[in-house]
């Protein structure tokens, strides 16, 4: 009973997202809303590493793409069964995660940053000019949905929409017990100072090297989602722009929160495909938007929330800790 | 007396400024050494070099008789050395307990060894187990302190390092520190402390050595230094 009163908010959402698709029968709104999940996943793990690790990872959209463009290769070019390929796409990315990470990690801050958007960006030059391998600007076609699991088949929207949705609630249960236990406590003390984890014993090179390798392979199995669900791969996935975008619902969402990345990526891509008569004019709301946030809630719309209802509760003892010591006061009398 | 810990000429340099040149000193199993120096003389140097921050240029440094010279400070953390570094840094945002159970993280497999010591630090610092709710950075400055010394004991360290517990506390709180640090020392912790206000830090101390300018310039036992005059005169002023 407490646990469900605990998680109520999860499961509200949950509850939510479960209902959705019999109240529309718009394809359209379906596609949007999976999209969304889809870079939620992604967004997840570009939370682990700079929201709770504190190492900002601008090669995020690299590592989607290899995951997609991994799924994609290996269903199309070689006919590799759909879910062997599904497991070797996400494996591939987080193996690349890991000798990247090993090298990168060796940066600090400002440094880390840039020598990962390095990374993000070479990413990208090789799937652009790799032609023979990738289709370079062309991209990849046909690749295929997911196979049927038993009797459930992978072909409509609504199928998809409920697959993506499952691996996203895996994704959010695995962060929530991640982000609560005594690891992801790890992670915040290296995020407030790395000298001081260490002093009391953290090794945090193999930490923040473990927290690296999630976050790429939440990126890949969010790619790998991508491929099959979009079917047709282009470069620009790899490009900075969809890392800057990621961090955009991100940091609006709120860095280093449970359900910052849920309600960030809902919000910014539904609201992107609904001004998108605007075409790049949008920018000029979200560039202020983003702006306003940074300064008067850096921890985005949840921590905003979070604040807010911290201030609530204190203010709500002080008033009981006044009415009862003026009722004893009044007892004595 | 086991020799616990020993520094054979060792210098530290940060990039071409040379911090500390050929420290020599030991410290002995249960004893409580003190540290004396000035602002800048390196006090904080050696501590970093002992827990492994910090990396010497040349020297041998010796913990329970092998060469640590190049270790992890996380792995030294788990060999048995704490460090309570300088200027109380807690982790603001975790809250009293949190705190502590991140100082046991290098014995956080050990449960019984957990709760035992967590009982220990709340018996010195009943003001903890009152407040373990409260975020870190919301306590006062003393209760902060106590904090960073109670999250130094958790890992259970055989020596415990405290680099200017005093410094920016009222008296009576420095009073409180430095009974604290003797009581954890009688209870079989060895102590290496540093420390400027030597009148307070000898009172406790069995040894002491007094570094100016990454050398050490005296050493000796605790009533050897009281009556040194140079050692009363730059750091008892009297
Ligand atoms: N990270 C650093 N980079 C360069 N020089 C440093 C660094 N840390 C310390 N120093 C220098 O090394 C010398 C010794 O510093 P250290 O911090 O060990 O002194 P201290 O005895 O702990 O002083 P205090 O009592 O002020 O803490 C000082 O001259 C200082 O300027
Ligand atoms: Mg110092």
């Amino acid at each position: 009973m407490s646990m469900i009163k605990r998680n109520r908010i999860a499961l509200i959402f949950l509850l939510v997202a479960l209902m959705a698709p019999l109240f529309t029968d718009n394809q359209y709104y379906l596609y949007i809303v999976t999209l969304s999940f889809i870079w939620t996943i992604a967004v997840y793990g570009m939370n682990l590493i700079g929201g709770y690790t504190g190492q900002l990872s601008l090669a995020h959209a690299g590592f989607f793409a290899i995951g997609a463009y991994s799924l994609g290769l290996l269903t199309v070019d070689a006919n590799v069964p759909y879910w062997f390929a599904f497991v070797l796409a996400c494996l591939i990315t987080t193996v690349v995660g890991f000798f990247v990470g090993l090298i990168a990690l060796r940066t600090k801050e400002h440094f880390f940053a840039i020598y990962t958007l390095c990374v993000g960006y070479i990413i990208y030059l090789v799937i652009y000019q790799w032609d023979e391998l990738t289709g370079g600007v062309r991209g990849l076609i046909g690749v295929p949905p997911p196979s049927p699991i038993g009797p459930i088949s992978f072909e409509s929207a609504e199928s998809n929409y409920y697959l993506v949705l499952a691996f996203l609630v895996l994704v959010f249960v695995f962060m929530k017990f991640l982000t609560e236990s005594l690891i992801g406590r790890t992670y915040v003390a290296i995020r407030n100072s790395e000298e001081l984890a260490q002093t009391i014993g953290i090794n945090t090179m193999r930490q923040k090297l473990v927290s690296f390798v999630i976050s790429t392979f939440l990126a890949g199995l969010a790619g790998a989602l991508y491929a099959s669900f979009v079917r047709f791969l282009g470069p620009e996935i790899s490009y900075t722009m969809t890392t800057f975008d990621m961090l955009t619902y991100l940091i609006v969402g709120g860095i280093g929160t449970l359900y910052g990345p849920l309600v960030g990526t809902f919000l910014i891509v539904t609201i992107t495909q609904s001004l998108q008569f605007m075409e790049e004019y949008r920018m000029l709301i979200f560039g202020p938007l983003l702006v306003f946030l940074v300064i008067f809630y850096p921890r985005g719309i949840v921590g905003g929330i979070q604040m807010w209802k911290a201030k609530r509760q204190f203010k709500k003892r002080q008033k009981m800790k006044r009415t009862s010591s003026t009722s004893t006061h009044e007892g004595g009398d | 007396m086991r020799k616990l810990l020993t520094l054979t000429d060792v210098s530290v340099r940060y990039g071409f400024y040379e911090a500390l040149t050929d420290i020599s000193m030991n410290v002995e199993s249960g004893e409580l050494v003190v540290l004396l120096g000035a602002n800048g003389a390196g006090k904080s140097t050696i501590f970093r070099t002992i827990s492994g921050l910090n990396k010497p240029l040349k020297g041998r440094i010796e913990w329970q008789g092998k060469s640590i010279g190049g270790s992890s400070a996380s792995k030294l953390v788990a060999d048995g050395i704490g460090h309570c570094p300088e200027g109380r840094k807690l982790f603001p945002n975790m809250n009293v307990y949190e705190n502590l159970r991140m100082g046991a993280y290098a014995v956080r497999r050990n449960k019984k060894a957990l709760s035992e010591t967590l009982e220990q630090v709340y018996t010195l610092f009943p003001i903890l187990e009152e407040k373990k709710g409260t975020a870190a950075g919301s306590l006062s400055g003393g209760q902060q302190q106590m904090l960073a010394i109670g999250r130094a004991m958790m890992s259970r360290p055989q020596l415990l390092l405290f680099d200017e517990p005093s410094i920016g506390l009222a008296p009576l709180i420095v009073e409180q520190v430095f009974d604290v640090i003797k009581e954890i020392n009688r209870n079989g912790t060895t102590v290496l402390l540093a420390e400027q206000n030597a009148n307070a830090a000898l009172k406790i101390a069995d040894r002491g050595y007094v570094i100016e300018d990454g050398k050490i310039v005296v050493e000796g036992e605790r009533e050897e230094l009281f009556a040194n005059d140079e050692v009363r005169k730059a750091y008892i002023g009297a």
